[in-house]
């Protein structure tokens, strides 16, 4: 009864103190003397619903990216990770090569990338090599993504303790057994909600390969402000960005909230 | 003449400067359990992951079912199928439910089907009280449960000798007699066994012979009886003392 009121009550100051600060900001913003003009290019509903369905249509290549490039990523970034793990002293170039690549990709900017790939690898005119600026954006996604969801491989497998592994081999499993059965099942399941997040990351970066002329949601939104000199557009391609990562974004706080949940028992059994 | 189950030659192995093994020699007949005693440091660990080749020694020779197994270009993964190790802390697949983790190595490692090696296991399992855990993850189980696992996961593989490290010291101590019952099955059974232990009074049950390991070396071997009532050296003489000091005798 008494938890009961306590919590009733936090929600209902919750609920008071959020209605005070948005109107609070939303009588500022809409007090502001730019307001109007704001108003008229930002906010118009007859644009938005008139620009959306060409967004949304934009919008299933963002998607199409996304599922080509994080398929890719979640095996090869896999495969870095194992590679960079392995101890033998034969597979140290290898080893040395991961790390170059793991710098380089989070060092450079995404943008960067996808600029140097997607005008330089098409103007090498090489036969049997694409030329369309898609797939050129799409490979560079996966470069750089690889580079980060690597790193969160490799903390998982870093992870899992020693003794887990020789216990695997002591049964007499080899190196890649005792790997694929023991090592990475319990390493892959540690790491997902930080995989969860780098595709969410993935997901609104997808917009950048515009960038070399594809039309994707933000390239098609650019086209209809510049066509309409008004920005409403840009509003419509941010609220197919928002429902996408949100519903992955709550699915990562439930798994992190179930992870910890599940420690919790853990210690206290 | 009978072949031993184990034989240690000279065996050195060193951590870095410090020489945990400074030559051993140790032999084991064919269903003899010879336990391992001494301080936390002896050298007990280290020697059963040696003879499990989980540690490379640095000199001398391992021969399990006279086949030296130390020499070059042996499949350590085969060598290690004939012998089972059980470890102080179990080390089972906390991912795997207990038919999971005991049917890994045999399927994987023995290439059996699934059906026969969850047949087997399941034998095993019902032999040793875990019948109705077969479905459950470890961290459902108790320690003394989850080490009967590690046990009987070890056993799958029909191993010719087992080696067991200590294997109740992470037990609570109402626990304890659960799993060293087991162990006494698995001798009165003609398992051959070397045990690393604490345990003073179970050694003097079980053990045909007890090993006094002291400095990486054995100082002083015999039957229980000898080495744990009347040890002739006095560096196991001041061990037992400090062990029946703790009450653990």
């Amino acid at each position: 009864m008494t938890a009961g009121g306590e919590g009733g009550r936090a929600v209902a100051i919750a609920l008071v103190s959020t209605v005070v600060v948005f109107t609070a900001l939303g009588l500022l913003i809409t007090h502001a003397p730019g307001w109007p003009e704001v108003r008229r290019t930002f906010f118009d509903w007859a644009e938005f619903k008139a620009s959306m369905p060409e967004i949304a249509r934009a919008f299933l290549l963002n998607v199409k990216m996304f599922c080509i490039a994080e398929g890719f990523i979640l095996v090869i970034a896999l495969l870095l990770a194992v590679l960079r793990s392995l101890p033998s002293p034969v597979f140290f170039p290898l080893r040395a090569l991961a790390i170059v690549y793991a710098d380089f990709f989070r060092g450079v900017p995404t943008i960067l990338v996808i600029a140097l790939l997607g005008f330089g690898a098409p103007a090498l005119q090489l036969k049997h090599v694409p030329l369309s600026t898609t797939f050129w954006g799409i490979v560079a996604l996966v470069l750089v993504y690889t580079a980060y969801v690597s790193e969160v491989y490799r903390a998982g497998i870093e992870s899992v303790h020693p003794s887990q592994e020789a216990a695997a081999r002591s049964l007499g499993l080899t190196r890649g057994q005792a790997l694929r059965h023991v090592v990475l099942p319990q390493a892959v399941r540690r790491v997902v909600p930080p995989l969860l997040n780098d595709f969410i990351g993935l997901q609104k970066d997808t917009a950048l390969v515009g960038f070399l002329g594809s039309v994707e949601a933000f390239k098609q939104s650019q086209i209809d402000a510049a066509a309409t000199f008004n920005y409403t557009a840009f509003l419509a391609a941010a609220v197919l960005f928002v429902a996408l990562t949100i519903p992955l974004a709550r699915l990562t706080d439930w798994l992190i909230a179930r992870d910890r949940r599940r420690r919790q028992t853990a210690r206290v059994a | 003449m009978s072949v031993s189950a184990l034989e240690l030659h000279d065996v050195h192995k060193s951590f870095g400067r410090h020489e945990v093994l400074r030559g051993i020699d140790l032999e084991v007949a064919e269903h003899e359990v010879v336990c391992l005693i001494g301080a936390s440091g002896s050298g007990k660990s280290t020697l059963l992951r040696c003879v499990n080749l989980l540690e490379p020694i640095d000199a001398g020779r391992i021969v399990v079912g006279g086949e030296e197994v130390t020499g070059r270009g042996v499949d350590v993964n085969r060598v290690r199928r004939r012998i089972g190790i059980v470890f102080q802390a179990f080390n089972l697949f906390p991912h795997m439910s207990v038919l999971r983790n005991v049917t890994l190595a045999p399927i994987h490692a023995l290439g059996k089907s699934r059906g026969e090696a969850e047949r087997e296991a399941r034998a095993l399992l019902e032999r040793f009280g875990l019948g109705g855990r077969a479905g459950d993850y470890p961290d459902r189980l108790s320690g003394g449960q989850q080490q009967r696992v590690a046990i009987v996961r070890a056993l799958a593989m029909r191993p010719d000798l087992m080696l067991l490290d200590e294997v109740t010291s992470a037990l609570d101590p109402e626990l304890v007699a659960e799993v060293l019952q087991v162990i006494r099955e698995l001798a009165a059974g003609g398992m051959t066994m070397v045990i690393a232990t604490h345990e003073m009074s179970f050694a003097r049950d079980i053990a045909d012979r007890v090993c006094f390991l002291d400095d990486g070396v054995i100082l002083e071997q015999g039957p229980p009886e000898r080495i744990l009532s009347e040890p002739t050296e006095p560096r196991t003489r001041q061990f037992l003392e400090r062990i029946l000091a703790a009450g653990r005798m």
